[in-house]
């Protein structure tokens, strides 16, 4: 009997040293594709970040003699676009531009639709009804078109198309924010807080918020990857960022006309916008798959 | 299943007027005067104010609203400010086209999507698996516009084996089911299948997966049954969700296509709502969205409809 309890006295730090955020975090360390994306998308942005201090060519200065050199031509290690602009400096400054208006409308909307959504679930009846009917409109069209729509009514710009954006992710994430809500709303402890005279407020911000953000904000990582395709799209299309700061949307546009002469060159802001989005996409999977305890 | 239907039928009418709604306010919330854009820059005070009253642009916001959904009922969504022709049979026109190319790749996308899902959800975290994942994750998050400039590139440019641009011979507009169009159909139709291949490998994966660790496909297996048939029973349990999703995944084709189609020159409904666009051919702007809009929905009806017939536990009460 004394042997028994006294394993178990050793036993039980041991099993519950780590709380569940620790235990998350150490799931997503061991992941090498995590591991390999969060690497990757780090030196993407440090590399935009620190762009003036790389030693790069400038990027807005072009040369009509030195035009769409190809990938390797000595100083152009990856060439030159359509008017003669070293394409290395181009693609790590067009970083800064590009992942500003392909995160910051999915902050924007981290921000708005989990305030809607956590109201919504938590208040429930003739709000929920409001928020979530008009979050149902938005749902009746197809997120492209949505944002084409309004970034097309709007006019072009990047203010525009940040803002078209923020408007297409809203009610995405203000439903994963309602829905995650509504589960928690009824558990235990929720009732305790409410029992222990904690005001709707309270409850939210101190019992609700932080059991909702982690699947939020996995949800939102996976739409990073949806606003990087989409925002560069709408530069791809004139509607976004204006010539000549260098945007990889609007990059692979000016140089769709270079298909013929240079293929390879023009094809290679594309890559930057497929890595960026396919490693948050990978990314929010590792983290969802970590935090999902029970596998 | 009749009370179903209408019940949902009626669900849709809310959703209609509110879509029209946000389609009347897109233009209004287009930088200065709505008649910017139907008038010649250097117009008179005198004929502005004609305009206004004959667009009705000075009555109230709500007005307004009702006469033009009024007309819109009637199938009246105005002129085209570029070519003066009516903007429903402009959008219809090119919808067709769009119609086409979602089809095909829906084709495409739907068959493979469906059969890596299956496949890699059936043999779960073995190699078989590794690939289809990899496949359809390279699927969601490749900027689609870029692959068809890639796509492009090798078998326009450097194979010369398929044409670049447009839907047809000599740049013309009418379509028709013969190797000369066809051609022009294969480029972009594999470009737009990829995104929605890749989506539903996804779902019928995890979908696949679920349903093999359920009790019941234990009891199958006990009592003897032949792994065929096992499948047969998976397959079956999945379909319902599958459809939806594949449903909802046709009608972002059809109304996202303006990438594709800008970048294949494709003259379906992406292209006009593009050249809408630089135009400030505000009319044609609003018509297109909002019969691309009700397509959507009639779509998302039909699969709900489809989903309830197909699927028993759905409650028709």
């Amino acid at each position: 009997m004394t042997v028994m309890s006294d394993t178990a006295l050793q036993a039980a730090p041991a099993t519950k040293a780590r709380g569940y955020w620790a235990t998350v975090g150490r799931r997503i360390a061991r992941d090498k594709v995590s591991m390999v994306c969060a690497f990757v998308l780090v030196l993407i942005f440090a590399s935009a970040l620190l762009a003036p201090w790389l030693g790069l060519a400038d990027p807005y200065q072009g040369s009509m003699i030195r035009r769409l050199r190809h990938i390797g031509t000595p100083n152009y290690p990856l060439g030159t676009d359509e008017l003669g602009r070293d394409m290395l400096a181009r693609l790590i400054y067009g970083g800064r531009l590009s992942l500003i208006i392909g995160i910051l409308p999915v902050i924007f909307a981290f921000v708005i639709g989990t305030s809607l959504g956590l109201v919504a679930g938590y208040v429930g009846g003739r709000l929920n009804t409001a928020i979530m009917r008009t979050v149902d409109v938005f749902y009746a069209f197809p997120s492209v078109l949505l944002a084409i729509a309004i970034s097309g009514a709007l006019g072009a710009g990047i203010v525009n198309s940040i803002v078209s954006l923020t408007i297409v992710f809203v009610p995405q994430i203000t439903r994963v924010a309602e829905s995650v809500t509504t589960g928690v709303r009824n558990m235990d402890f929720v009732e305790a807080a409410r029992a222990s005279g904690a005001g709707p407020f309270t409850i939210m911000r101190v019992h609700m918020l932080g059991n909702v953000l982690g699947p939020i904000f996995v949800y939102a990582t996976g739409l990073i990857s949806v606003s990087m395709i989409l925002a560069a799209g709408l530069s791809f299309l004139g509607l976004g960022t204006k010539p000549p700061e260098p945007e990889w949307g609007l990059m692979l546009n000016t140089l769709r006309t270079a298909i013929y002469i240079n293929p390879w060159v023009a094809a290679l802001p594309g890559v930057m916008i497929f890595a960026v989005s396919i490693c948050f996409n990978l990314l929010s999977d590792g983290m969802r798959s970590a935090m999902d305890i029970r596998n | 299943m009749f009370a179903y239907i209408a019940r949902r039928i009626l669900y849709v009418i809310p959703i209609v007027i509110s879509v029209a709604l946000v389609c009347f306010l897109l233009v209004h919330i287009t930088p200065g005067d709505p008649l910017v854009a139907v008038l010649p820059a250097d117009a008179s005070q005198e004929l502005a104010a004609q305009m206004r009253t004959a667009y009705g642009f000075d009555r109230p916001l709500p007005v307004q609203f009702g006469l033009w959904l009024w007309r819109a009922l009637h199938g009246d969504l105005g002129s085209s400010i570029a070519t003066g022709r009516p903007v429903l049979s402009e959008v219809l026109r090119a919808v067709g086209n769009t119609v086409t190319l979602a089809v095909a790749a829906a084709l495409i996308g739907f068959t493979l999507g469906l059969m890596f899902g299956l496949i890699a959800g059936y043999f779960r975290d073995t190699w078989i698996d590794k690939v289809a994942t990899s496949i359809a994750i390279a699927g969601v998050s490749v900027p689609h516009y870029w692959l068809g400039m890639v796509m492009v590139i090798i078998f326009s440019v450097q194979l010369n084996w398929l044409p670049a641009v447009g839907a047809g011979p000599g740049g013309s507009g009418s379509w028709g089911w013969d190797w000369e169009h066809m051609k022009y159909l294969i480029l972009p139709a594999i470009t737009t299948a990829v995104i929605p291949m890749g989506i539903i490998t996804r779902t019928v994966r995890a979908l696949t997966g679920d349903i093999l660790s359920q009790d019941f496909v234990e009891a199958l297996r006990a009592k003897g049954m032949r792994e065929l048939d096992v499948f047969r029973h998976v397959v079956k349990n999945a379909a319902p969700t599958a459809l939806a999703v594949m449903g909802l995944q046709l009608g972002y084709m059809l109304g996202g296509s303006i990438l594709i189609e800008t970048v294949f020159s494709w003259p379906g409904s992406g292209l006009l709502l593009n050249s809408a666009i630089f135009q400030r051919d505000l009319p044609l702007l609003q018509g297109t969205i909002l019969v691309l809009a009700l397509f959507f929905v009639t779509l998302n009806l039909l699969v709900d409809i489809a989903q309830a017939a197909i699927d028993p536990r759905i409650k028709r009460g």
